[in-house]
């Protein structure tokens, strides 16, 4: 149980966001509904979890943007005084061959999937080592760990979220603070909901399980990582995946 | 100024009833690790309101090189 304990979920409005925050909530931790644009998306979520007897707000902040995170942590610490768990699960796409990508396409990714997650534990870091522990969960993708064609920047990005995991797990364990990464593979979110049924179906044939994942499965490994039980699990990615990355 | 300093460290590293002196050594003698420096060094730049680029971080070494260092910023307290 996560009673008393405090959790920012970044993109939290939506897909795989929305459901570790409603999870995490109703596990008793107070949820900071992150969200950039879809504010009322994200008031839902806390609607949501108002309604069944959890504690969240909706909080804006563009992840991307090094001044307005800073701004948004401070915000954050001055009410509730900590940040327990910390999930950078904001994330977008602009897929495209790499030989027709676009500088803006490329950067606006790694921006938000990257630089986000990099200034969000940057601003966190001096509370998290303060308080000496905390769980820091970002979110991957089996695209960052095995590449995928169409989807070099955001694969690039979601490696890049890897490498940035193992770093800081390296530089926070003595602190015992848990830093891990979770990667999932095809889920059935408003970010897959768009592709044809024949790249689906060509999908499904890639999943050894033959089928998509739904976002309470990374919800509940997001929950465990989030709790005590993973207390000894440090700089770890875990595909969830139907089999994707074996 | 040695009083407010020792303040600092022992709240900072957790240190208490620990001889602290201008020739204390904050890795050999505090077992402080680069963390610990840091946060120190942060509770530094709070206090006296200084900024300790990270480049200098290496000069920092003892008790009596932190008010040295705050001394030659123009530091008096």
């Amino acid at each position: 149980m996560l009673t008393g304990k405090i959790a920012l979920v970044t993109g939290a409005g939506r897909g795989i966001g929305r459901e570790i925050a409603l999870t995490l909530a109703k596990n008793g931790a107070t949820v900071i509904v992150n969200y950039n644009g879809s504010k009322e998306s994200a008031d839902a979520v806390v609607a949501e979890i108002e309604k069944n007897g959890g504690s969240a707000e909706a909080v804006q902040c563009n992840v991307s943007d090094f001044a307005a995170s800073e701004a948004f942590v401070k915000q954050i610490l001055d009410k509730y005084k900590k940040v327990d768990i910390l999930v950078n699960n904001a994330g977008v796409t602009r897929d495209n061959l790499i030989m027709r990508m676009s500088e803006a396409d490329y950067d606006a990714v790694l921006d938000t999937n990257l630089k986000g997650a990099f200034n969000m534990i940057r601003h966190l870091s001096r509370s998290f080592i303060k308080q000496r522990g905390g769980k820091i969960i970002n979110i991957s993708s089996v695209s960052g760990v095995l590449g995928n064609a169409g989807q070099a920047n955001y694969s690039a990005s979601k490696a890049g979220l890897i490498g940035l995991t193992k770093s800081v797990a390296r530089e926070f364990a003595s602190r015992g603070i848990n830093v891990n990464a979770v990667a999932p593979g095809f889920i059935d979110t408003d970010m897959t909901k768009n592709m044809t049924e024949d790249a689906k179906k060509e999908l499904n044939n890639m999943i050894p399980m033959g089928k998509m994942g739904t976002t309470k499965s990374i919800a509940d490994l997001v929950m465990f990582l989030a709790g005590e039980q993973s207390d000894y699990i440090t700089g770890q990615v875990i595909c969830v995946d139907g089999g994707m990355c074996i | 100024m040695l009083e407010r300093v020792k303040e600092i460290i022992e709240e900072q590293l957790n240190v208490e009833g620990v001889e602290i002196t201008e020739e204390t050594r904050f890795k050999e003698d505090l077992e402080a690790d680069s963390l610990d420096l840091f946060e120190l060094v942060m509770a530094f730049e709070e206090e006296y309101g200084v900024e300790i680029p990270s480049e200098d971080l290496e000069q920092i070494t003892t008790v009596g090189s932190i008010i040295k260092y705050m001394q030659d910023k123009g530091v008096n307290a």
